[in-house]
């Protein structure tokens, strides 16, 4: 029986939901000569963009149809068709996703009627590949956002194939919005370390891994998962789908391709590295290679080392829900307590994990939780710095955004390395924060004779370094 | 203090169960030898005097890799913790301009940092070289005002336990009986309570832990005058000669300084510790007793039985957690038998103790407390001690930092009990968290999957994975 505790508030205080929209986008960000369009008024795009540009420190490629008064009142067809058009006769994409704000959707806009006006107002631009995702501002945020769109790239560009297995060293990889671009890019050197190929999708690593082009500044996407590779995905051996926000999309994947696909929530923590080693092996008919062992023996050893330090604590997690579930494992192979978890959304996997401490909410929920006392750390975006500074509990920053840490899109967070280093992490800030026995004055010490005091040494210390 | 005197120290006629010869100072095998030399030992005993500058007179080699790490806290001056030493080099020593350099190494350290007084630390090469540190202190402190007292800790003379011995020594030559204690406080006079003072001596306050049982002494009127070294100020160390008795907390290093107070101003001591319910008990009963007011007395019962009514009720869950779990106990000196009785106070089973620097005495309350049949370590050789841990079929080993990473590597869990330790068990509250620890070490999730074969090595495994 699901137990996720909802929060029946009428006020959303420092809300950790980000819109859906700017999900979609995210998930376009990760495909190859792509421009992404938002339907909407320019402010939605212009909010999208900063967000991620300030996270990733890359120009973040993102059009919007800039719908007016006017058009709010008379009908914002027309700037979708000259949007597409514009985008296509400027910057040739391969692809562009169009997706919904708010705005259009209220309003009523029919999108497919007038992508077919589109299409047959300019026939010669019938190349480029529009993917639209539809009913915005609902229920879902940035992780169930992204994962409509991922589902909308299979509806729109994988065809119906009975072709599976067909390219035997050939993996999909569906991947949630959780993994960073290091991420991926861990899950394509684990996957190849077994002589096969990944087509992940969508594919970050190759977009905003944060590289420079020879070409200098372009107004597309600077990489990521191309059109022809996702075409194909029909003819691999098996999908690899990361994140239960995506088993829709790996739903209809499936359906169309007949393609087997293997799930799961999380790759942090020994027992589910080992599964997907354990999967990699069997498909590829393959050893596992000394790489793998030693890092996972390599893990091991540091989760023995840091165990006195994780032993005992507890945390408060707040981000998108596949978030929560990725941390799981980890948290509880490394012995840390899960004191509270604020998931961002009500997604469909929090009911079904049976879990009593998960509220959906916002950041304010966290500070309650906190209040309260008992977390040791909390795992959160950087919104909740100021939270971490008021109530000095530490923060290790996990999801979107991280405006204020640089190389949030570098950091790995799974494989058994990816692992490895979130417990050092963990471990480090746990050590800096922990609990000490505060010191006593005897009422029988008349005063100190200390002439040099703790701030004499802090700034001793400043003149070392 | 020349050889002689070094020779002196070596006698130890305190222990009442002390009949071998010598047993301190046996000489260290060449290729068979853990532990830390005699300079090591010194500074540990000395170097939580806070608002000391503890100025290291040697190559760096013996500062360089040992300044700060020791887990000691104050509650004042944090000078203790900068790292301090003349970082002698060839050319000083072939020059022999290094009492000159010693001397400008005093001074600067005293414009620096304003210390309540200097201690220099001689180690193994300018002993060699025969330099006289003793004039370069006399002649600073004339110089400076401040005092200046050298520790003759040259590594050589022997163990780290041996350190501890020529510390206490030099404290009780230069710098103990120099102070009178201070009048108590006005607002800390509560009429029905006769204050009586004492000292702590071998009480390092590690982690802070010494804070869970101060408050306790105030509570029973006992005023420390000095926890020699924990948390305390050269100007307590001044007038440690004023006690009315006195509590050695690590028995062997400084027992010899208790013993001197003895035969100098007629202290009594005994020996405690504050590792258990029990052994905390113990020590405020025996204090009480010994300074033999009635009112303390009566006040320490009740405190006594308050106190450890609380740490048992907040014990129950850990205790019903670790019943009949296996302890193996390898620590030095007084905590082979200290950690017994708090290990013991937990409902556990301990199957052997190390007695390393361990007393004659140390291993009688073993036997106290174990019984005739108590396995006793000494070989300090680690390959040996996971040997035995398996034999004896223990659950966990308690010891000093020198063995955690053996014993992790041989994925045996493992509770630190050295003096680098940020976590305090001192006390009833220490108890607590002492319970607490082991049984998080103990149910830690990752000796399950540390000691567990990677699933794709099991033949037959079948994919857990959920193909759908």
């Amino acid at each position: 029986m699901a137990t996720v505790i909802p929060v029946a508030k009428p006020l959303s205080v420092n809300p950790l939901k980000v819109s859906s929209r700017v999900g979609a986008a995210l998930a376009f960000l990760g495909l190859a000569r792509c421009m992404p369009l938002e339907h909407g008024v320019r402010g939605c795009a212009a909010f999208t963009k900063l967000f991620f540009m300030r996270h990733f420190r890359e120009p973040i490629a993102l059009q919007t149809t800039a719908v007016d008064e006017v058009a709010t009142i008379v009908g914002s067809d027309e700037n979708v068709i000259e949007a597409l058009h514009t985008i296509i006769e400027r910057s040739q994409p391969e692809l562009i996703g169009l997706t919904a704000s708010a705005l259009s959707e209220f309003q009523g806009t029919d999108m497919r009627q007038t992508l077919s006006d589109f299409r047959r107002r300019y026939p010669g631009q019938s190349q480029v590949a529009v993917i639209p995702v539809f009913d915005f501002e609902g229920i879902d945020g940035l992780e169930g956002g992204y994962a409509r769109a991922v589902e909308a790239i299979i509806d729109t560009l994988v065809p119906e194939t009975l072709a599976a297995g067909s390219r035997p060293a050939q993996v999909n990889i569906l991947a949630s919005s959780l993994l960073t671009p290091g991420d991926i890019d861990n899950l394509k050197s684990w996957v190849s370390d077994f002589g096969l190929q990944a087509t992940v999708l969508p594919d970050l690593a190759d977009s905003l891994d944060g590289h420079l082009l020879d070409e200098g500044f372009q107004p597309l996407t600077y990489g990521g998962a191309s059109r022809a590779a996702i075409e194909q995905m029909g003819k691999a051996v098996a999908t690899i789908v990361l994140g239960s926000s995506l088993w829709p999309a790996a739903d209809l994947l499936k359906a169309r391709t007949g393609v087997p696909d293997f799930r799961f929530n999380s790759l942090m923590g020994v027992a589910a590295c080992d599964e997907l080693t354990g999967l990699l092996a069997r498909l590829s008919k393959r050893p596992v290679s000394d790489r793998l062992r030693r890092q996972r023996s390599r893990l091991l050893d540091a989760m023995v080392d840091c165990q006195f330090y994780t032993a005992g604590a507890s945390v408060s997690v707040a981000g998108e829900p596949d978030t929560l579930f990725a941390m799981q494992p980890f948290l509880a192979e490394s012995g840390i307590a899960i004191d509270r978890m604020i998931a961002a959304t009500p997604a469909r996997s929090l009911a079904e994990s049976g879990r009593s401490n998960i509220t959906v909410g916002d950041l304010d929920d966290l500070r309650s939780s906190l209040m309260a006392g008992k977390s040791d750390l909390i795992l959160a975006n950087s919104h909740a710095l100021g939270l971490s500074n008021e109530l000095s509990v530490p923060l290790l920053r996990v999801g979107f955004p991280q405006h204020d840490f640089i190389g949030a899109h570098a950091k790995v967070w799974i494989g058994y390395d990816g692992t490895r280093q979130t417990l050092f992490d963990v471990s480090n800030l746990l050590a800096q924060f922990r609990r000490q026995n505060q010191p006593y004055h005897s009422i029988y010490k008349s005063n100190a004779s200390g002439t040099f005091g703790k701030s004499d040494l802090d700034s001793h210390r400043g003149n070392a370094q | 203090m020349g050889l002689t005197d070094i020779y002196a120290l070596r006698d130890e006629p305190a222990c009442t169960h002390n009949n071998k010869a010598k047993a301190g100072c046996e000489r260290p095998q060449p290729g068979a030898t853990q532990g830390g030399c005699c300079f090591d030992g010194a500074r540990n005993a000395l170097l939580p005097i806070c608002d000391v500058a503890h100025i290291v007179h040697g190559p760096i080699s013996c500062t360089g890799t040992s300044w700060d790490t020791r887990g000691s806290r104050s509650s004042g001056s944090d000078l203790y913790r900068i790292g301090l030493t003349t970082a002698l080099t060839d050319v000083e020593l072939m020059m022999g301009t290094g009492e000159a350099r010693l001397a400008n190494a005093i001074d600067h350290a005293i414009v620096q940092f304003r210390p309540a007084a200097v201690f220099i630390y001689m180690t193994c090469v300018p002993a060699m070289s025969g330099a006289d540190v003793d004039s370069v202190a006399t002649a600073a402190t004339e110089r400076t005002g401040i005092p200046v007292i050298a520790i003759h800790s040259a590594g050589f003379y022997g163990k780290k336990n041996f350190g501890q011995r020529i510390a206490g020594d030099a404290l009780l030559q230069h710098v103990i009986g120099t102070r009178e204690p201070d009048p108590l406080p006005l607002a800390s006079i509560r009429p029905a309570i006769r204050v009586h003072d004492i000292n702590l001596i071998g009480e390092w306050n590690v982690g802070g832990e010494f804070w869970n049982v101060a408050p306790l002494f105030d509570e029973l009127g006992l005023r420390i005058l000095c926890t020699l070294s924990g948390d305390s100020c050269f100007r307590d160390v001044q007038s440690m000669h004023r006690s009315e008795a006195n509590i050695v907390v690590c028995s062997k290093a400084m027992l010899n300084l208790a013993n001197k107070l003895q035969e100098r101003y007629a202290t009594p001591f005994f020996e405690g510790s504050f590792y258990g319910i029990t052994e905390t008990s113990n020590v405020f009963r025996n204090i009480a007793r010994l300074i033999g007011d009635p009112a303390l007395i009566e006040r320490t019962e009740r405190l006594i039985a308050r106190e450890e009514r609380t740490a048992y009720e907040a014990l129950a869950a850990a205790r019903e957690r670790l019943r009949g779990k296996r302890a193996l106990i390898f620590s030095g000196g007084f905590k082979s038998w200290s950690t017994v009785s708090a290990v013991q106070d937990l409902g556990m089973q301990v199957v052997a103790t190390g007695i390393e620097k361990s007393t004659e005495e140390d291993k009688a309350r073993i036997v106290e407390l174990i019984g005739q049949g108590a396995n006793m370590l000494d070989d300090n050789d680690q390959q040996a001690l996971l040997r035995t841990f398996r034999d004896l079929r223990a659950d966990i080993l308690l010891a000093g930092d020198r063995y955690i990473y053996p014993a992790l590597k041989a994925r045996i869990p493992f509770l630190d009990l050295d003096h680098v330790r940020d976590i305090g068990y001192a006390g009833y509250v220490g108890a607590v968290e002492f319970g607490r620890r082991i049984v998080s070490v103990l149910e830690h999730p990752v000796w399950e999957l540390a000691r567990a074969t990677a699933p794709w090595e099991l033949p037959l495994n079948m994919p857990k994975t959920r193909a759908a």
